[in-house]
C-alpha cells in the first residue's frame, strides 16, 4: 500500500518538484520503502511506496508507451494476473510483474472504462500525455482515499489531506457544515471534508481534467432494487454460492510477495476470512487482535477460541483506558476528521503491533455487516416498520426488547420508554431516512454544545438536504431495509469504518488492509439476495451463518452480533494528568469559537464527577475533543514538517 | 422539590442551558433525555427523595416532565414526609 500525490498546473506553468517532495513527504509513513517523483511540464506525480507486489520492479511513478502514460497508484488490483494474461493475448508487452503496469496497459487498451474490469481497492492518477488528460479514480467502496483541491493556478490531489496542506496556498479552515454532519450522521457526506475547499472523490467515481475542465462522474453504483424476493430461490444453493465467492475473494487477496496476516475480532466475519485464508496459506497464518481491560468491550475469549480452532499463530494486545487517551491526538492527526467514538484508537495500536511483527498486509472482515444484514440498525428498521403497520398493537413494540442486547441501558428500559426511543410516527414512515431517524436524532442532540456563532452560521444549513442529493434515483422505490443498507454502505462504511477506523489507522503504521467481503462480486451478489435470507425474521447474517457451518467454531457462528466498540469518555477521566482538561479548557474552547464554553464545562464536570453518562454525552464529548484536537494539529500547529513519530509503547501478550 | 428536580435536569441534560425548558415540557419530545438519562433520573430521585422506583413505575407518564415527576413524587411519598 502506498501514498500518492500530484499536481497539475492549469495555467501551463511547470510543476514544482519542491512542492511534490513536500506533499509526498507529509504522508511518507504510508510508504516507507521507496519514494518517487515524476514531473513533466504542467504535471507532477509523486509516490511513497510500501512494497508488496513485485518488490524489485514496482517502482512508481511508472510509465509505459515511451513515457506517454504515467501513473501513481495506491492500492491493489487483485485480478491483475488474469487481466495481464488477457492483455498479453491482445499484444501488450510487460517489463515487470506488478499490478501497476497492468493497470497502465488496461487504461491504454480500454481508456477510462478500464475501472469496470478491476477487482481491487485503489486510488490512482494516470497522466495521458497525448490527450493531455489527467484521470483519477477511486475504488467502488472507498477502501482507498483520494482528496483534491484547487489553488489559483493548480489542481492538487493526494491520499491524505495533510499532503494537500503541504501547499501553503491551501487553507485549513474547518468546514462547519461538515461538523454539523458528523454531529448528526457520524460521517461527512462526500465530496465534502472537514476542511473548507478540500474535497474527496466519492467512492465509485472517476475524475477527469482535460482542457482545464474538471469532470467528476460515477462509474459504479449500488443497485438494491428488490430481486428474487418471492422465496423461490434455494437457501442452500445461495449459501453455497456465497461461500464459493468468498473463498475466491479471499484467495485472490492473498496475492502478495510478502506474508499476509489477518485481524481476528472474535466475530463471525473475521473468523470466516481467517478460516478461508488459513486453508490457502502454507505456513500457520499470523493473526492479530485487540482486547480491552474493560470487560464491557472485551472479546478476547472469542478471539482466542477462533485462533485455537483455526490453528493460527496469534498475537494480541490488551488496551486500557489510558492507552486510548494517550494515542488519541495522534489518531486524530490520522483520521483528519472529527469522530464521535474512540474506536479508532485501539486499531491504531493494533496496526503498530502488526508492523512490529514484520507483517505489511492483513485481511479483515469489514463489509459483511453492511451487505449481509449484520447491523442492529437493520433489525431496528424491520421491527419499527412491522410495528408501524399497526401502531396501536400492544405486542408488536415488545419486539423492541430484542434490540441491542449488548447495551445495558436499552435493556433496562420499560416498554413505554423504548416506544419513544425507537419512535414510529406517520411522518417517520414517509421519510426516505426512516431507518436512521432515531440514530440521527439522538446524535444531533450533541449540537446543543455548538456556540452561538456556530449555530448562527449553520442556521440555514440542513445536512439532510446534502444527503438527499446523493441518493440514487431508484432509492425511493427500495424497501426501508435496503435503504438502510444503502445508507450504511454508501456513507458510514467509506466515511468512517474504512477510513477513520480502516485505511488511516492501518497506514499510520504502514499496514495494508484487504477486505474479501468487499470484493465487488460478493457485494453485487449480496445486493441481489432476498432480504429475508440476509436477515431471516430477526436472525442477523442468516445466509452467511448457514454458509459457514463447520468452518468456524459454533460458539462464534451462533453468537449475537456485538459491534466493535471501545470505551469512550471514561478513557479520559479514569486517570490523573489527563490532557483533556487543558485541551477543553474554557479559554481554548472560547478561542476556537466552535463550541459553547459553559455547556462544555458542564459536560466535563459530569464526566469528572463520575456520574452516569449516556451515549449522547459520550458522543458529544468525543466529538468536541476530536474537533479541538483536529484544530490543534491542523490549524494551530500547521507547518509541522513531519507526522508524529511512533512513541506509544504497546505490550505484547 | 420542583426546584431540586429542575436544577438536576438543567445541569445533567441541558448542561446549564436552561432558557427554554418549561415545567410541562416533555423530556422525550424535546429530546433532552436518552436511555441512560432515564436511569440517571431514577437514580437521582431514589437518592434525593429516599424512594424506590419500581419497574412498573418507570414509564413516561410518571417521569416525562418536571411537573409529572413532582406529581409522581407527591403520590408516592407518605403524607407525613416533609415536602
Amino acid at each position: 500500500m502506498c501514498g500518492i500525490a500530484g499536481s497539475l498546473h492549469l495555467d501551463g506553468a511547470s510543476a514544482s518538484q519542491e512542492l511534490l517532495d513536500q506533499m509526498i513527504g507529509a504522508i511518507r509513513y504510508r510508504g516507507p520503502d521507496d519514494v518517487g517523483v515524476y514531473s513533466h511540464g504542467p504535471v507532477g506525480l509523486a509516490h511513497a511506496r510500501l512494497s508488496i507486489i513485485d518488490l524489485a520492479g514496482g517502482h512508481q511513478p511508472m510509465s509505459i508507451a515511451k513515457g506517454t502514460l504515467w501513473i501513481t497508484f495506491n492500492g491493489e488490483i487483485f485480478n491483475y494476473i488474469e487481466l495481464r494474461e488477457d492483455l498479453i493475448k491482445k499484444g501488450h508487452r510487460f517489463t515487470s510483474s506488478s499490478d501497476t503496469e497492468v493497470l497502465l496497459h488496461l487504461y491504454q487498451e480500454e481508456g477510462e472504462r478500464c475501472v469496470d474490469r478491476l477487482n481491487g481497492q485503489w486510488a490512482f492518477a494516470i497522466w495521458d500525455l497525448a490527450k493531455r488528460k489527467l484521470f483519477l479514480s477511486r475504488d467502488r467502496f472507498g477502501v482507498r482515499p483520494l482528496y483534491y483541491t484547487q489553488t489559483a493556478d493548480s489542481f492538487l490531489f493526494a491520499s491524505e489531506i495533510k499532503a494537500l496542506l503541504a501547499c501553503p496556498e491551501v487553507g485549513s479552515a474547518m468546514d462547519l457544515a461538515a461538523l454539523d454532519q458528523i454531529f448528526t450522521f457520524w460521517v461527512i457526506v462526500p465530496p465534502r471534508t472537514a476542511f473548507r475547499g478540500i474535497k474527496q472523490l466519492p467512492p465509485g467515481h472517476s475524475l477527469v481534467i482535460q482542457d482545464n475542465c474538471i469532470t467528476v462522474k460515477p462509474y459504479w453504483k449500488f443497485d438494491l432494487t428488490p430481486q428474487n424476493q418471492d422465496g423461490t430461490a434455494s437457501e442452500r444453493r445461495l449459501a453455497e454460492e456465497l461461500l464459493t465467492l468468498l473463498r475466491d475473494a479471499t484467495e485472490i487477496r492473498l496475492r502478495s510477495d510478502v506474508p499476509v496476516g489477518a485481524y481476528l475480532s472474535g466475530g463471525i466475519d473475521s473468523t470466516v476470512i481467517t478460516a478461508l485464508a488459513g486453508k490457502s496459506v502454507g505456513d500457520r497464518l499470523r493473526t492479530f487482535s485487540v482486547g480491552f481491560e474493560d470487560s464491557e468491550f472485551d472479546e478476547s475469549p472469542y478471539q482466542r477460541e477462533a485462533s485455537a480452532f483455526l490453528g493460527t499463530s496469534h498475537s494480541h494486545i490488551r488496551c486500557c483506558h489510558l492507552d486510548i487517551a494517550r494515542v488519541f491526538s495522534d489518531v486524530i492527526w490520522h483520521t483528519e476528521q472529527p469522530v464521535v467514538r474512540t474506536a479508532a484508537a485501539p486499531l491504531y495500536l493494533l496496526s503498530k503491533l502488526v508492523h512490529e511483527s514484520g507483517i505489511k498486509v492483513v485481511l479483515s472482515g469489514e463489509g459483511a455487516d453492511e451487505m449481509l444484514g449484520g447491523y442492529d440498525i437493520f433489525k431496528e428498521t424491520k421491527i419499527r416498520q412491522f410495528w408501524g403497520r399497526q401502531p396501536e398493537s400492544s405486542w408488536r413494540p415488545l419486539l423492541l426488547k430484542r434490540l441491542y442486547p449488548y447495551m445495558v441501558n436499552i435493556q433496562r428500559q420499560s416498554l413505554g420508554y423504548l416506544k419513544h426511543f425507537f419512535h414510529v410516527t406517520e411522518q417517520d414512515l414517509g421519510s426516505p431516512f426512516f431507518s436512521h431517524l432515531p440514530r440521527w436524532g439522538l446524535t444531533a442532540k450533541s449540537k446543543l454544545f455548538f456556540s452561538e456563532a456556530t449555530r448562527a452560521e449553520l442556521a440555514s444549513y440542513n445536512g439532510i438536504d446534502d444527503l438527499r442529493q446523493e441518493l440514487p434515483e431508484q432509492y425511493s422505490s427500495w424497501p426501508p431495509f435496503s435503504r438502510a443498507e444503502f445508507l450504511e454502505a454508501s456513507f458510514l462504511l467509506p466515511g468512517y469504518i474504512l477510513s477513520s477506523q480502516g485505511d488511516r489507522m492501518a497506514m499510520a503504521h504502514a499496514v495494508e488492509g484487504r477486505y474479501p467481503f468487499l470484493d465487488h462480486r460478493v457485494v453485487e451478489f449480496a445486493t441481489k439476495l432476498p432480504i429475508n435470507l440476509k436477515m431471516k425474521v430477526l436472525d442477523q447474517k442468516h445466509l452467511l451463518k448457514q454458509a459457514v457451518k463447520g468452518l468456524i467454531p459454533e460458539s462464534i457462528r451462533t453468537r449475537h452480533k456485538q459491534p466493535y466498540r471501545a470505551p469512550d469518555g471514561k478513557s479520559f477521566f479514569n486517570h490523573k494528568g489527563s490532557y483533556v482538561e487543558d485541551t477543553l479548557s474554557p479559554t481554548r474552547i472560547k478561542q476556537d469559537g466552535i463550541f459553547d464554553p459553559r455547556a462544555t464545562g458542564a459536560l466535563l464536570q459530569k464526566f469528572r464527577s463520575g456520574r452516569e453518562t449516556g451515549v449522547k454525552d459520550n458522543m458529544a464529548l468525543i466529538g468536541i475533543l476530536s474537533t479541538t484536537l483536529l484544530i490543534d494539529r491542523f490549524v494551530r500547529e500547521r507547518g509541522r514538517p513531519n507526522a508524529p513519530q511512533f512513541t506509544t509503547k504497546v505490550g505484547l501478550h | 422539590m420542583l426546584q431540586k428536580i429542575r436544577a438536576f435536569v438543567i445541569e445533567n441534560y441541558l448542561f446549564g442551558e436552561e432558557g427554554k425548558l418549561g415545567n410541562d415540557d416533555s423530556f422525550l419530545e424535546t429530546g433532552i433525555i436518552d436511555s441512560t438519562g432515564v436511569l440517571e433520573l431514577v437514580r437521582f430521585l431514589e437518592a434525593t427523595f429516599a424512594i424506590k422506583v419500581s419497574d412498573e413505575e418507570l414509564i413516561p407518564d410518571n417521569l416525562d416532565s418536571i411537573n409529572k415527576i413532582v406529581a409522581f413524587l407527591h403520590a408516592k411519598l407518605p403524607p407525613q414526609q416533609p415536602r
